[in-house]
């Protein structure tokens, strides 16, 4: 930022060319975060740390899959037992693509816990959102790419769903996103760019505006009161604490225990009993016959529940839509202006949690097969799920706050 | 506890900031520093040598390089016989008497004539370049950019001149080698044909691809 | 009362508690192989396999490429991999394992992949289906599932064709393969209509071997089967010991710069 900084040598003389110590300050070592983050501050970084992962170790995987129909099960075989440490860098793939949801859902829930979507936190909650999007979208195409037998119904599922659009336009489209008139060679094809080249380049142009978001409006805590309000002399907020070092070294640990979970996972259960990697898929696509049981793989499975418990294709297919698109206007149905849980009114302390067990409650009845009693408490669920966002619209604008402090606490 | 955390307060409101140096103990974090980095570097070094192993050849370009067995029984007088090792072209060929002797003559025109660089076995690296003096084993790739040059064996052919006493001519960038796959000087080939590893299991059978020392 | 609940949450997920939730989680998931769908529903016996047992896993590889490679290919890995697990000269993988031939027609290069010589086009013919690559068995449908797969044929004459039935996977095209070692045996039901339920296996006519023996044959090849499927498992834990310890050293190291740098913070 500041023009004294840029002094001689060749710092100095990229300085005038290009503002790399300005931009450094700005973003790290001059960034003042609040000095109370908790457990849950640390998935934002964990998420950035995974995607580096997931980039790094995907480089190295295309350099032995081969995208075709015929080759594409074998090659991932290929990886597993003849390239010099394929089992790690697949394992280490695929562990991160779970993982990646379950740092994202903490990351998210974070942000309902202590209000970070509010003003002046809009944007930045909904480019999360359409990162949030995106990874399912990758998620998605990329597990379609082993072409096992739950890649390949899991895939031919998914696309069906949009099979639902009336008017004949349904039809069209699941069509032209296979390529054919099965899932097919082609599909696995396109699926292939899209999952290493197209959905990746939007992701990391979402994460940039994300964090570039972030660092305009200054991080949330968990007290949700903004330490921009309580300035020093010197216009450094006073409960704030420069990025770097405080958080980089506290990220540091957060990632070192992450890599303790991550690398257990990797080399003492890849598979994670079946959740990360599904049985099925040990067998090769065959589009002539089904699974006795298909279940997406577990992040997807929430959503999935509430498409099972509506007993009608489209309506199905609209309740699973709406249960994601909901969290998009989260900022204006949230009409508190209190931020964090610890000041807020029991009611919402109600209503989150009964959401949160809603949706892992979902999460578990879309694994399963489909029994009677399995789709009456997805319907339940679906309903406190709904719910939760109705609620919250009618309580957050009567709710009884508790006084905020002037300072963090 | 509370009075502890009223002292705190109180200092908190007093310093204006968040942040103070008082307790600062600059080498214990030096070493801190010094040590996540080593410790750190350490593994993120680690793993970044297990991906890129990733990219040397697998085991299945290892058994497609494996060693391979070329039978010479058949190979009349001058002829020359073609085995694939490695997916390159590794030539056999049976000298004649005349071209045995060819090798002093041109000696003068060669870059090395004496195989001082390093592209043989040392069980090469003599005036044939061969385990045995009548069958030259090379790898028949020119060590200029790539290209697999061609067998001339016929002598003062008119497109090299007429003291041409045959060997093996690059139509890529014109590179010439003798009988012994040794380069002429003036050409743009830097260096000798490589000879490969390779052993004698009998009379008639070469292994190329396995050193003659290691199989003893 | 609530406030109570999320407050003391920043205390309660306390790094050791967290670390010790995950970590057994992990472990359960490492050691929950029994988790498959099992096929009828019939229930599946539980064999001790023990894939470190190079003893075993040698026998099994026998056994695999004497009675099941004839039809059943394992295409994706190498004869020449096999014989470095396994603790097995290349030379007597040759001599001892190898019967299936190249598309010269020579016998398989030790380097080559374990592929059955039978075509596809054969085995659809003679058998119906494709008969199964077998190389993944074991991580698509369990040690359990094969194990107990192998012991429970029997003769079934309203069966055409091979005559054989499977209680395991009930018309399976698979006829028993080593009917000469095990005898033949069938089922005993008890109960009629909707109550009938199976018993047990009776022994009708004697086999090569005696049904202990018969139980370590088919115990070897499932345990041969489990290799097959995850081959770096072995050297995939050794490593994840030592890496398990790196990392709780750097965590250690991180824990101790966390704390110095936040002295700093009031």
């Amino acid at each position: 930022m500041s023009k004294e900084n840029t002094g001689g040598g060749l710092m100095g003389w990229i300085d005038a060319r290009l503002p790399v110590t300005a931009a450094l300050e700005k973003h790290v070592t001059k960034y003042y975060a609040p000095k109370n983050f908790n457990f849950w501050y640390y998935f934002g970084a964990l998420s950035l740390m995974v995607l580096i992962i997931q980039i790094v170790t995907g480089i190295f995987l295309t350099m032995n899959y081969k995208p075709d129909g015929d080759l594409a099960f074998k090659s991932v075989e290929y990886i597993m037992r003849d390239v010099n440490f394929g089992w790690l860098i697949r394992y280490m793939h695929s562990t991160g693509a779970s993982l990646f949801f379950v740092v994202v859902y903490l990351h998210m829930f974070r942000a309902l816990l202590y209000g970070s979507y509010k003003k002046p936190r809009e944007l930045l909650w909904i480019f999360g959102m359409l990162i949030y999007v995106c990874l399912m979208a990758e998620a998605f195409m990329g597990y379609l790419l082993p072409w096992g037998q739950m890649s390949y119904w899991g895939a031919q599922v998914i696309i069906s769903l949009f099979g639902a659009i009336p008017f004949g336009i349904g039809d069209a489209v699941t069509l032209w996103l296979k390529g054919d008139y099965i899932v097919s060679d082609a599909t696995l094809n396109r699926f292939f760019a899209l999952h290493v080249i197209a959905v990746p380049l939007v992701l990391i142009g979402l994460v940039v505006a994300h964090i570039l978001a972030l660092h305009e409006v200054g991080s949330n805590n968990p007290d949700g009161i903004e330490i921009k309000a309580n300035k020093a002399a010197d216009g450094i907020p006073k409960d704030g604490i420069p990025f770097h070092p405080y958080y980089t070294v506290k990220d540091l640990f957060g990632a070192c225990v992450f890599f303790l979970v991550f690398f257990a996972i990797v080399f003492f259960a890849p598979e994670m009993g079946g959740y990360f990697l599904e049985h099925a898929n040990f067998v090769p696509a065959d589009p002539l016959k089904t699974p006795e049981h298909i279940a997406p793989v577990w992040y997807f499975t929430p959503f999935y529940a509430i498409l099972r418990a509506v007993p009608d294709k489209l309506m199905g297919v609209m309740a699973m839509g709406a249960a994601i698109l909901v969290l998009f206007f989260l900022p204006w149905i949230d009409r508190n202006p209190v931020r964090s849980i610890r000041y807020r009114s029991l009611a919402y302390k109600v209503l989150l949690f009964s959401f949160a067990i809603a949706f892992i409650v979902l999460g578990y009845y879309g694994m399963q097969a489909p029994t009677p009693t399995g789709t009456f408490i997805s319907r339940l669920c679906a309903l406190i799920y709904f719910g939760f966002f109705i609620g919250l619209f009618f309580i957050s604008k009567a709710e009884k706050n508790k006084p905020l402090p002037e300072r963090l606490t | 506890m509370s009075a502890k955390k009223k002292a705190t307060d109180e200092r908190r409101v007093a310093l204006d900031s968040s942040i103070t140096n008082e307790g600062l103990d600059p080498k214990r974090r030096r070493l801190l520093v010094g040590g996540m980095s080593a410790v750190g570097g350490l593994g993120v070094g680690a793993l970044g040598v297990s991906m890129l192993a990733s990219m040397s050849p697998s085991a299945r370009a290892k058994a497609a390089g494996a060693p391979v067995e070329a039978d010479i029984s058949k190979l009349s007088p001058g002829q020359l016989l073609t085995v694939e090792w490695r997916g390159k072209p590794v030539w056999i060929v049976r000298r004649t008497e005349q071209a045995l002797q060819s090798l002093n003559s041109v000696a003068s025109q060669l870059s090395d004539p004496d195989s001082q660089e390093d592209m043989q076995p040392v069980y090469a690296q003599n005036e044939t370049r061969a385990i045995k003096p009548e069958y030259l084993v090379v790898v028949g790739i020119c060590t200029h950019l790539g290209c697999s040059p061609t067998y001339r064996p016929e002598i003062a052919a008119p497109d090299l001149g007429s003291d041409w006493e045959g060997g093996f001519f690059c139509p890529c960038h014109g590179s010439k080698f003798d009988y012994a796959g040794r380069v002429y000087a003036g050409v743009p080939a830097p260096t000798n044909l490589e000879v490969p590893p390779y052993q004698y299991l009998d009379d008639n059978r070469i292994l190329i691809g396995v050193d003659q020392e290691a199989a003893a | 009362m609530m406030s109570a609940l999320f407050k003391p949450m920043k205390k309660m997920i306390g790094k050791g508690a967290l670390v010790a939730m995950v970590s057994g989680a992990v472990l359960m998931a490492s050691q929950s192989t029994g988790v498959f769908a099992a096929g009828g529903g019939f229930p599946l016996e539980t064999p001790r396999i023990d894939t470190s047992n190079k003893k075993s896993l040698q026998r099994g590889a026998k056994a695999y490429v004497n009675y099941c490679m004839g039809c059943h290919t394992a295409d994706y890995h190498r004869y020449s991999r096999l014989a470095s697990d396994l603790g097995l000269d290349e030379d007597d993988v040759v001599n001892n394992l190898i019967f299936t031939t190249d598309k010269a027609g020579e016998i398989s290069k030790v380097g080559s992949l374990m592929a059955s010589t039978m075509t596809t086009d054969y085995g659809r013919q003679a058998f119906g289906v494709v008969p199964p690559n077998l190389a993944l068995t074991a991580r698509s449908r369990g040690e359990d599932w094969i194990y107990t797969y192998l012991k429970s044929f029997y003769r079934d004459d309203s069966r055409g064709g091979v005559g054989v039935n499977n209680l395991v996977y009930p018309g399976a095209a698979m006829p028993h393969v080593l009917w000469e070692q095990q005898g033949w045996q069938e089922p005993v039901y008890e109960g009629e209509g909707d109550e009938k339920h199976f018993v047990e296996f009776k022994q009708v006519t004697e086999g090569t071997m005696t049904p202990e023996q018969y139980d370590g044959l088919i115990t070897d090849i499932t345990a041969f089967l489990s290799y097959l499927a995850d081959p770096i498992k072995q050297t995939r834990h050794r490593i994840g010991m030592f890496v398990m310890f790196f990392l709780l050293v750097l965590t250690g190291i991180a824990y101790l710069l966390k704390k110095e740098y936040w002295k700093d913070v009031v």
